[in-house]
């Protein structure tokens, strides 16, 4: 007994030293050794791109980036060759249900307390098929049964074992670790209706009671001058109360285009953040979208139709809505697009006229801007998150595939390794039990 | 008209209005109706006819299908390698010469088409357009019956819509014939044929009208049904039918005035040969479970979906059973859980006969478009020839009507699909497509 557990302390301490000597990070911390990766092509998106680059990376963070020999590189660095690669960020989808995630149930059509965070599984095998896409940094949703089905979450799509070793913020009990999901349009009138609505109209209007009340307990809070005065705490409350003060940006899933409008009136009444999602009827209202200064986290999707709102879907609307002065992003909405595959949106959107600047844009920086992230996402440049995909060439080509996926200095993805490469190309129980996110 | 209801921009998915546009070709002819059809309404016949027989005079008339001719950096005619600098010419209808340029005269006064790339029209192997609509509500799709398990007697010309704003949709992106009809989702769920997208009448439209018998083994089979319940009950309701249709063949064979049954008298055609069985499996023991029964009856089989074929090439090569496969990107879920982006490329160099089809969408996208599909097979290992040729000339041939599409050949309809680039690659676009030698596409998608 004592033998067995003097062993074990030994082969811990030489486990330890092990790794102390390797300077292996722990899951969940960042890579500590400096790297340096030399040869790509790099695509700062927040810049010009630089061929022949340098990329320095120290502290899971972007020390420094330029052309060879305008660098200053760490005498300790690790070097990589990434020779004849294209480097980009890390990918940032504004909008998808990897984790098989879920939201509110049906008991009601609003559920401002309810959070995602509570409910996804990042040990299931769509967020290794996130990875092997090249994304990063993603945004969680409830689906879209309902006017308001819940809370969002944040992730950094770190090798880690629990949601919080994944979150993009520290405490989840004091901090803002994601948007709100809303809906209107056809996805949340359904039965029973009550509680569901039944009309675009009463979805509206129930949503603007909603935000009436919230408005009113904030005033209460505000206005005591005494903690007892103070109404109780409400969690449904407090949730919304993060949206009016524009702590918590609203995701809004809208197809047509009053849909659309009702959103940005309903923005208009109680000034919370917006984001508007899919928008397959954007390009009719293009110029009142630019009006209101509201971005559009866009799906592409190969045929129109599916639904009557979708029916006027368009390969366009990107380049519609870019050309009109609307930031714009591209979504998986995973499973509904394939995460593997989201490089296939923007190449699309270059097809129907958006410029490649603007696409390529739209699936890493502007999508931060609209998670509020752009401080540490979303482009190459020194001091920010050292997150980004090493791709085997123009990142709009067919042809070109995701070779590694780095989250703060750590690679989360390797096609050269097959077992990770199994989660690129499918295969044969690879994603047993992976089953599609209901929408309805 | 549901069109009218929900109106469509005309330059994004055309509808009725410009579906069909007449061609500069066909204006004089145009011109000459309307004169004498108001001729014919203001009832001075004798007039009418008059004038009529001047205006004739005096309208040089064109025939519809005037000479067309494309020249194009690269023809890809499937039958044999690629042209470069090509240019085929089509005659009405009908393609009537392939070449390079150096060796073919370019006839005066036809309309010349230039492209990057021309490749023969593109053939959707196994999709459910046109029996399936844009909407996806109960009034436009008619893909599948749920009343019963077994119903081979539904056809697919009696539900195909030729109008449906989806076939427009994939006619623009270079699908020039689909081999559609029922879906997956029963043990026999009817007949599939085969359609040109261009046309405004099922008649008009049809190249084929009884192409395969479309049957689906394991889980799929039972979802909508009260019964079969299990994989071992599907496949015995199946043998017993096939059985029943044995038996009725005989009986037909034996006595002139045996009772007609429109079921089994397709099933009767498919164990005579004549019809092939399009049988949906996607797990492995599923599709073994398929060629038991091909081995049992000993019809033509061709294998669909097939997610996990990958594991029974051997199997699959030694039955001889061609193999309309799931589109590439197919959600990895459900009875499709293990499909993977390389089984095109499996099988193909296991020597299997691979087609790349749409598939059914019970949501978004409603279709799927077989270029794309083809596009990331081909960047997951399958050669970029056998790629377009799972999209042209292999579901020709394995739908049986490779006499007449597929390649680009004389004597074939002229049916052909324009690109500004590598047909494959994300941003490239189709910009013309020719359907039975008509434009009816001009605008880069």
């Amino acid at each position: 007994m004592r033998i067995r557990s003097s062993t074990r302390v030994l082969s811990l301490t030489a486990l330890l030293l092990a790794a102390l000597l390797s300077a292996a990070p722990l899951p969940g911390q960042a890579q500590a050794q400096p790297q340096v990766f030399r040869g790509a092509t790099l695509l700062p998106i927040s810049d010009d791109p630089i061929p022949n680059g340098v990329l320095v990376v120290e502290n899971g963070t972007i020390q420094d980036l330029g052309p060879a020999g305008a660098v200053d590189v760490p005498s300790d660095a690790v070097e990589v060759d990434v020779s004849g690669r294209v480097i980009l960020p890390g990918l940032v989808d504004t909008h998808s249900h990897i984790g098989a995630v879920d939201g509110g149930d049906r008991s009601a059509a609003l559920h401002p307390v309810v959070r995602s965070l509570d409910a996804i599984n990042v040990q299931h095998p769509s967020l290794m098929r996130a990875r092997a896409g090249g994304i990063t940094t993603v945004n969680v949703l409830p689906g879209s049964g309902h006017v308001m089905s819940g809370q969002t979450t944040h992730l950094k799509l770190r090798d880690g074992a629990t949601v919080e070793d994944l979150l993009l913020c520290d405490d989840p009990l004091a901090d803002v670790c994601g948007g709100m999901k809303m809906a209107n349009g056809t996805n949340p009138q359904h039965e029973p209706s009550p509680p569901f609505p039944g009309t675009r109209a009463r979805s509206a209007a129930m949503a603007r009671e909603l935000f009436m009340s919230a408005r009113a307990y904030r005033q209460k809070q505000q206005s005591a001058e005494d903690p007892d005065d103070a109404p109780d705490t409400d969690l449904r409350m407090e949730a919304l109360v993060e949206v009016l003060d524009g702590e918590r940006i609203v995701h809004f899933h809208t197809h047509r285009h009053d849909d659309v409008l009702t959103a940005l009136r309903l923005r208009e009444e109680f000034g919370f953040r917006l984001v508007l999602h899919h928008v397959s009827e954007g390009w009719k209202v293009a110029d009142e979208i630019a009006e209101a200064g509201v971005p559009a986290s866009i799906i592409f999707i190969d045929s129109p139709g599916g639904k009557h709102e979708a029916v006027d879907l368009a390969y366009r609307t990107g380049a519609v809505l870019d050309e009109a002065g609307v930031d714009v992003a591209y979504h998986t909405d995973d499973l509904i697009t394939d995460s593997r595959l989201f490089l296939r949106s923007p190449a699309f959107g270059v097809r129907a006229g958006m410029s490649r600047a603007a696409a390529l844009e739209s699936v890493t920086l502007a999508g931060a801007r609209m998670l509020g992230l752009e401080d540490r996402v979303g482009s190459l440049a020194p001091g920010k998150d050292a997150d980004f995909v090493v791709l085997s060439g123009d990142p709009l080509s067919v042809y070109t595939k995701v070779q590694q996926t780095w989250v703060e200095g750590r690679k989360v993805y390797d096609r050269s390794d097959p077992e990770d490469r199994r989660y690129a190309t499918g295969g044969f129980r690879v994603y047993d039990g992976a089953n599609a996110h209901v929408h309805r | 008209m549901t069109n009218n209801q929900y109106p469509v921009p005309s330059n994004q998915y055309p509808v009725t209005s410009t579906q069909y546009p007449v061609t500069s070709d066909q204006y004089p002819v145009t011109i000459l109706l309307m004169i004498c059809r108001f001729a014919s309404r203001v009832r001075l016949l004798a007039a009418g006819a008059v004038l009529c027989f001047l205006a004739a005079l005096t309208v040089p008339v064109r025939p519809a299908h005037a000479q067309v001719v494309v020249e194009a950096d690269t023809v890809y005619t499937m039958a044999g390698d690629p042209i470069v600098d090509g240019v085929v010419i089509v005659q009405g209808e009908t393609i009537q010469q392939v070449g390079p340029a150096s060796e073919i005269t370019v006839p005066d006064g036809a309309r010349v088409l230039s492209a990057a790339v021309v490749t023969p029209g593109l053939v959707d192997p196994h999709g459910t357009v046109g029996t399936s609509g844009i909407y996806n509500v109960d009034a436009d799709q008619d893909q599948l019956d749920t009343s019963m398990p077994l119903q081979p007697e539904l056809r697919a010309v009696d539900a195909y819509n030729p109008r449906e704003q989806l076939v427009a949709f994939v006619r623009a992106l270079g699908v020039t014939t689909v081999h559609t009809g029922h879906a997956p989702g029963a043990l026999i769920s009817g007949q599939t044929a085969l359609f040109a997208t261009h046309g405004g009448t099922v008649r008009e439209a049809l190249r084929d009208s009884l192409t395969t018998v479309a049957m689906t083994v394991g889980p799929a089979a039972g979802e909508r049904f009260e019964s079969p319940g299990t994989r071992a009950k599907g496949i015995a309701m199946l043998r017993e039918k096939l059985v029943a249709a044995r038996q009725y063949a005989e009986r037909r064979e034996d006595t002139d005035d045996a009772e007609v049954d429109l079921g089994l008298e397709v099933l009767a055609r498919l164990l005579e040969g004549e019809v092939p069985a399009l049988i949906t499996a996607h797990k492995a023991h599923d599709i073994q479970a398929a060629l038991r029964l091909q081995d049992e009856f000993g019809f033509d089989l061709i294998l669909d979906g097939a997610a996990e074929a990958f594991l029974l090439t051997e199997e699959i090569r030694a039955a001889g059973v061609p193999v309309l496969l799931h589109p590439t990107m197919i959600r990895p879920s459900g009875g499709a859980e293990s499909a993977a982006f390389t089984t095109a490329a499996t099988l193909h160099a296991a020597g299997i006969p691979v087609a790349i089809q749409s598939g059914f969408e019970p949501y978004v996208p409603k279709t799927r478009i077989v270029l794309y599909e083809a596009a990331v097979a081909a960047a997951h290992g399958l050669p970029r020839s056998a790629a377009l040729a799972s999209i042209t000339r292999v579901p020709a041939e394995i739908l049986g009507l490779d006499d007449r599409i597929g390649t680009i050949e004389p004597g074939k309809s002229a049916d052909l699909a324009l690109f500004d680039g590598d047909p494959f690659e994300y941003t490239t676009h189709v910009c013309q497509v020719l359907v039975r030698g008509q434009v009816v596409s001009s605008e880069c998608r």
